[in-house]
């Protein structure tokens, strides 16, 4: 068999059109890359300088003491021991009420008006800002119910703050799981609460709990709210009941912040990286039975 | 029964006149007579019914979909709807085990007679109704779970207090699916291979030892080796339940099925039950002339 030379007056190489539409292709990826590291970039440098300030502060004083006048004094205990406090009754608070609400909107509600108001309403109220969750949470939870600033008061606040958006999130992870495994499981006799127990939730569970994590990361960080409800004071004692006045780190960390002393910006900085660590190890917990309840 | 069902593929079939034909001697494997047939969707089979549907109609919203089907499917036996697409044989079907009542604004009317009980009677629980009367989906849906939960999830729901290594593995050799999953039952059914997965969907609906099963074009996501096989099995699972399957390959039903109905929306826009008899008269000496037309391939 003949091999033919390659024909003089034909090109594979990009001309015209092609050579133009490449350009403009191969420019978004370096213009894609540019946005991209802005924030990677602020963060870094974010990151960078609250290591410098606070690393220092690190130690294990720091977090067995109390809040002190004195800066080298001041520890994270008390704000430490409330923010477990009131994540852990947040979760509780949460996780059932957001899961059972998604369900019931996904799963068995009527497709009525009143369930598209409704849906329309949590959306809207994930949009709301965290302050007027601390005014409802302050004449709610601590002076209507007669609570005061405690740690349920506390809790409920959050929880109220969180739950539009992990309901949300659940909803999402709920309508991820194809139709097709419902009407198989439905095929074979289960009732719907079967179908919804052995199929539903087991295929919605990586996807809620990355929601649930996200909105808690949300509550770890939250300051105005619970400062709205009367957790702005100074905790000399570990909490020991959900009646107990608290505060938590990040309304530590904005105390500090407050003071004039360039010790206690040290101190502040020391925080956040605690703070910020902990967020991290949500997010790490999140992933790891992410993929667990995938497999 | 006879393990090699006739093949002659319709588009063979001689265009024939109402009545006029005999039956060719190749499809005389049953033993069913045209005498029953008065009119080309009138037609009683020799065989009890296991379900008999009377005057059924399903709207979607105020869109009716299936108008007026009146017809008995015979116990023990393969029944085949074919027609078109959007003729309203998977509508048919899913009514047939109360699977319609899981779309939004699905309506019926008529009935649906099994054991003399109407299904869409007051007292009659859809879950009770599924659990006898099993379905196949068109494309394979296995849980994403180990094949033996697969198999004993049906009988686990249902409260099955038997021995389930013993229910698993008598529903999947009935699936002919044993010999090739039995070392491994605690892979993922996904693992398997599409015509796998389709023949452990149907060991599942048969762990909850169903008296009929339908299965809704299950072959139409197979390559035709695994049709063969579904279809094999099949006949295999005839001798002791009701099957009806739709399909939209005229040549399974005419392999399979040993009465086939035929559904048409016309111009309509509603399905109908057009003609409805033992497969083989409808594949060589239809009644209507718009079954002749569809089997012959003229439309459709
Ligand atoms: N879930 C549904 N909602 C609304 N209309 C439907 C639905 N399923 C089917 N239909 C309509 O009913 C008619 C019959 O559909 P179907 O039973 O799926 O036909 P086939 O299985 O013969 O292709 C079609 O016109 C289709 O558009
Ligand atoms: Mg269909």
């Amino acid at each position: 068999m003949a091999v033919s030379l390659p024909d003089e007056n034909f090109t594979l190489q990009a001309t015209g059109r092609v050579a133009r539409r490449q350009a403009v292709s191969r420019a978004s990826k370096w213009v894609l890359l540019g946005a991209s590291m802005i924030g990677v970039v602020v963060l870094f440098a974010l990151m960078v300088d609250t290591i410098v300030v606070g690393w220092s502060r690190i130690s294990w004083s720091f977090f067995t003491s109390y809040p002190s006048r004195f800066a080298d004094q001041a520890g994270l205990r008390s704000s430490f021991i409330g923010s477990i406090w009131i994540l852990s009754l947040t979760i509780v608070f949460v996780v059932p009420i957001a899961i059972a609400t998604a369900i019931w909107i996904e799963e068995f509600a009527p497709k009525t008006r009143l369930l598209e108001f409704v849906k329309l309403n949590l959306a809207n109220l994930a949009g709301v800002p965290s302050i007027i969750y601390g005014v409802l949470g302050l004449a709610v939870f601590v002076r209507l119910f007669g609570w005061g600033s405690s740690i349920l008061a506390g809790s409920f606040t959050l929880f109220l703050m969180i739950l539009p958006m992990t309901v949300i999130a659940s909803q999402e992870a709920i309508r991820q799981v194809p139709p097709s495994l419902r009407q198989g499981s439905l095929a074979l006799g289960a009732t719907e609460w079967q179908t919804v127990w052995y199929h539903v939730l087991p295929g919605a569970l990586p996807g809620i709990i990355t929601g649930v994590i996200l909105a808690l990361a949300r509550a770890a960080g939250e300051t105005a709210a619970l400062i709205m409800i009367g957790a702005f004071t100074f905790i000399a004692f570990d909490n020991t009941s959900i009646w107990d006045s608290f505060t938590t780190m990040p309304i530590q960390v904005y105390n500090w912040t407050v003071r004039p002393q360039e010790a206690f910006r040290q101190n502040a900085a020391a925080g956040i990286l605690v703070l910020m660590t902990v967020v991290l190890t949500f997010n790490i917990a999140a992933a790891a039975l992410r993929e667990r309840f995938r497999n | 029964m006879s393990e090699a069902p006739p093949t002659t593929p319709p588009t063979e079939a001689a265009p024939v006149h109402e009545g006029t034909a005999t039956p060719r001697p190749t499809m005389s494997r049953k033993s069913v007579g045209a005498s029953q047939r008065t009119a080309p969707d009138r037609f009683t089979p020799p065989e009890p019914p296991a379900l008999e549907v009377r005057d059924l109609s399903v709207y979607y919203g105020k869109k009716m979909a299936l108008s007026g089907v009146s017809m008995q499917i015979p116990v023990k036996k393969i029944t085949a709807l074919i027609g078109p697409s959007g003729c309203g044989k998977s509508t048919l079907l899913r009514s047939l085990n109360r699977m319609n009542d899981l779309i939004p604004g699905a309506r019926i009317t008529g009935a649906v007679d099994y054991h003399g009980h109407n299904l869409y009677g007051n007292s009659v629980d859809p879950v009770e109704v599924r659990r006898r009367i099993g379905m196949v989906f068109q494309k394979p849906n296995p849980f994403p779970k180990s094949i033996f939960e697969n198999v004993a999830f049906g009988a686990r729901v249902n409260g099955y207090k038997g021995d389930y290594n013993e229910l698993v593995e008598r529903s999947l050799r009935q699936a002919a699916l044993w010999d090739e999953v039995k070392d491994d039952l605690k892979k993922s059914g996904l693992a398997l291979s599409g015509g796998q997965q389709q023949r452990l969907c149907i060991a599942r609906a048969l762990a909850v030892e169903p008296e009929i099963i339908l299965m809704d074009e299950p072959c139409s996501a197979l390559d035709p080796i695994a049709t063969l096989k579904i279809e094999e099995l099949m006949r295999q699972l005839a001798r002791d339940y009701t099957i009806v399957i739709v399909t939209h390959n005229m040549q399974q039903a005419a392999r399979v099925s040993d009465y086939t109905g035929f559904f048409l929306a016309g111009e309509a826009a509603y399905g109908q039950l057009i003609e409805y008899g033992p497969t083989e008269e409808i594949f060589t000496t239809p009644m209507d002339p718009r079954t002749e037309d569809y089997i012959t391939g003229r439309f459709g």
